[in-house]
């Protein structure tokens, strides 16, 4: 075999050098072995598709710095309002599933956390049952918060418990059933163009016909905004 | 276990014969190549004869060789101190400042002085690329404008490693001289190029390119990291980036790199004297590694051209799945490769590079490139083939994403509703399509 230079040999890496160093700042970081043990066996991940019933409610978010993707599943016992199950899938790296999946064994473990106590979990509490992230990778860990946030937000509009629905960034445009602006944006974005298609999605303003044109104009303004 | 490492073109391991030239610059041999005595002309005397063979393989002459620090460094000083020093002359005599042509996938090196030079009120202009990676001469020749005075256009890029038509862009360049001169025009139009990726692998002769200002980095090449050069025709003016001692014709101030300088030219030396024996070998590998893939992993493209392309590099995004995961799963199983994706950068950008090729981001989230090197061997490509596919099998199953190969717009737009799509998704401006009604 054609070889310009000698076979160079590998040293091992002394203890103490870092995994993950940024090129800009210096800072080093290793993962530490919970992380990796996440990262390597992700838990509650959902590997096959669900069939219709397998959860009452699946959420999706984005994350806008990076342009990861989280979605997640919920199944609520519905008689203690409890978490009974929480899967979840992600185009992330590998902090996403790693504190995702730490995310999910806290909302499951001991038989499922009491949904108001689940929805107060706070990306904090994940990254010290991880032993911490590296700086930039924090944004990482919010993506399994928001998207729980979400689906329990489906699963509250689902079950009709709107009154239970968590109102963030955004502006109630039916206040019976609590939807916002941010929802019927999500509508349009999903391939609604019209008030039908947005209603058949979402509901809004079926029961209150003094909101119909707002929403209307909603969703012209998304149409054009995204679609030009 | 084994390591693995398919990064070459991030950086390559130092030759041990080029490590043999510069130990003893590091250990006995001092001396400040400004100082009269023996030490120093020494010193003085290395620093010429590596600047004589440099000189050789980019056939210009030994003063046309300016040291830098690194590539970076040697890009910035072509680009700020040509756009500085090159006013130009309009009509009735008063300065403007000149005009840059470069374009969109760029090395960062380049791309950002470009953006620094617009800051302070040059203007550029930034040519596409088209989807195979390949800047077009003529779009080239078409953003030339009468007050451009420079334009960089990479030789070999360093994420897909196309190869970019730069004879062609040179003879443009010569006949926009020419014509200038003619008509009796005074402003300048000169040419650089990047040449760090390609500097291993392709010929490097200025004069059959048809460059002026040439770079070049010594840890591409199996040199020392630290030290790059910048080929500076004769004629051309340059501002230097700042003062000092005068050292490298008033160019580069500072105490040379001696052993750095003597490592580079004997690193140069040896990847020129061995390319085409090299290359040919690489290019099996790379062909061998690329059609491999594609007989074990569904759902992937090469990024770039098939042939027109370094080869050492193999660059494909695997859709649906994150880059950054997939690379500390291989890092377990011992393979060192790289990704564009936003989540393995400092910045959370995604590969302009990708983007530039006209592809939805989450491609560039799914892309990653193996480059080889002296190191790599077909088993070593083996046990990457026979890893890869059982990684891309989890990450895809972890995946919600599922995009089709011809995607032009990115898949989950509404998971961003409410906080905006990711930044760089604003910045093309590009609107949605509505996708067939389900
Ligand atoms: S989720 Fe995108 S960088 Fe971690």
């Amino acid at each position: 075999m054609a070889e310009p230079t000698k076979k160079l040999e590998k040293k091992p890496i002394p203890k103490g050098i870092y995994e993950v160093v940024n090129e800009y700042t210096g800072e080093g970081w290793v993962y530490s072995d919970i992380v990796k043990e996440h990262f390597f066996h992700p838990r509650n991940l959902l590997l096959e598709e669900p069939k219709d019933g397998d959860f009452d409610a699946v959420g999706e978010v984005g994350s806008p710095a990076c342009g990861d993707t989280m979605r997640m599943w919920a199944k609520v016992n519905q008689d203690e309002d409890r978490i009974q199950e929480l899967k979840w899938k992600t185009f992330g790296c590998g902090s996403a599933i790693a504190s995702t999946s730490m995310f999910s064994v806290m909302l499951t473990e001991n038989g499922g956390m009491k949904v108001d106590d689940a929805l107060k979990i706070k990306p904090q509490h994940v990254m010290d049952r991880l032993s911490g992230l590296p700086n930039r990778k924090i944004h990482c860990s919010v993506l399994a918060d928001k998207a729980f946030r979400k689906t329990m937000n489906n699963y509250f509009h689902a079950s009709g418990q709107h009154d239970r629905v968590i109102v963030e960034n955004s502006r109630v445009i039916d206040p019976k059933l609590n939807i916002t602006d941010k929802d019927i944006e999500e509508a349009v974005l999903e391939g609604a163009q019209t008030l039908e298609e947005v209603q058949k999605k979402l509901k809004v303003a079926v029961g209150s016909p003094e909101i119909v044109t707002e929403v209307d104009q909603l969703i012209r303004f998304y149409k054009e905004k995204y679609y030009g | 276990m084994k390591r693995i490492y398919l990064d070459h073109a991030a950086t390559t391991p130092v030759d041990p014969r080029v490590k043999e030239v510069m130990l003893p610059f590091l250990e006995c041999v001092f001396g400040n190549p400004s100082a009269l005595y023996r030490d120093g002309r020494v010193v003085k005397e290395a620093v010429k004869s590596a600047r004589e063979s440099i000189a050789k393989i980019l056939h210009c002459t030994s003063e046309e060789i300016i040291f830098t620090g690194s590539g970076t460094e040697s890009d910035a000083l072509a680009m700020l101190g040509v756009m500085k020093k090159n006013q130009i002359r309009k009509k009735d005599g008063s300065l403007k400042k000149g005009h840059l042509v470069t374009t969109t996938f760029e090395h960062h090196a380049v791309l950002y002085n470009a953006e620094r030079l617009e800051k302070e009120g040059y203007e550029v202009t930034y040519v596409r690329v088209n989807k195979e990676g390949l800047a077009n001469p003529k779009d080239v020749r078409d953003a030339i404008r009468p007050d451009t005075v420079l334009v960089s256009v990479m030789y070999a890029n360093n994420e897909i490693g196309t190869i970019q038509p730069i004879h062609e862009i040179g003879q443009i360049i010569k006949d926009i001289r020419k014509k200038r001169r003619e008509s009796g025009d005074p402003n300048p139009i000169w040419f650089h190029t990047d040449a760090c990726q390609a500097s291993a692998y392709l010929n490097l002769d200025v004069q059959k390119l048809g460059v002026d200002l040439m770079t070049i980095n010594g840890s591409k090449i199996y040199g020392p990291k630290g030290i790059g050069l910048l080929f500076v025709r004769r004629g051309v003016k340059l501002e230097a980036l700042y003062e000092g001692g005068g050292q490298e014709n008033k160019l580069r101030s500072g105490t040379e790199h001696i052993a750095g300088i003597v490592g580079l030219g004997e690193a140069l030396k040896l990847v020129q004297e061995h390319k085409e024996q090299e290359n040919r070998r690489l290019t099996e590998l790379r062909d061998y590694f690329i059609k491999g893939l594609f007989e074990r992993v569904p759902k992937i493209v090469l990024n770039g051209h098939p042939v027109k392309r370094l080869p050492n590099n193999v660059n494909i995004s695997i859709l649906d799945i994150e880059g950054e995961a997939m690379l500390l799963y291989l890092d377990k199983y011992g393979i060192e490769a790289s990704t564009g994706s936003a989540c393995d950068s400092a910045t959370l950008d995604p590969s302009h590079v990708i983007l530039a090729l006209g592809k939805p981001y989450e491609f560039a989230h799914a892309s990653m490139r193996f480059t080889m090197g002296h190191s790599t061997t077909r088993e070593d490509l083996d046990i990457a083939l026979k890893t890869l596919p059982g990684i891309v099998e989890i990450l895809r199953k972890i995946s919600p994403v599922h995009l089709d190969l011809d995607a032009t717009q990115m898949s989950t737009a509404a998971a961003f509703a409410g906080e905006g799509f990711p930044h760089w998704e604003a910045k093309r401006g590009s609107k949605l399509k509505l996708r067939s009604k389900q």
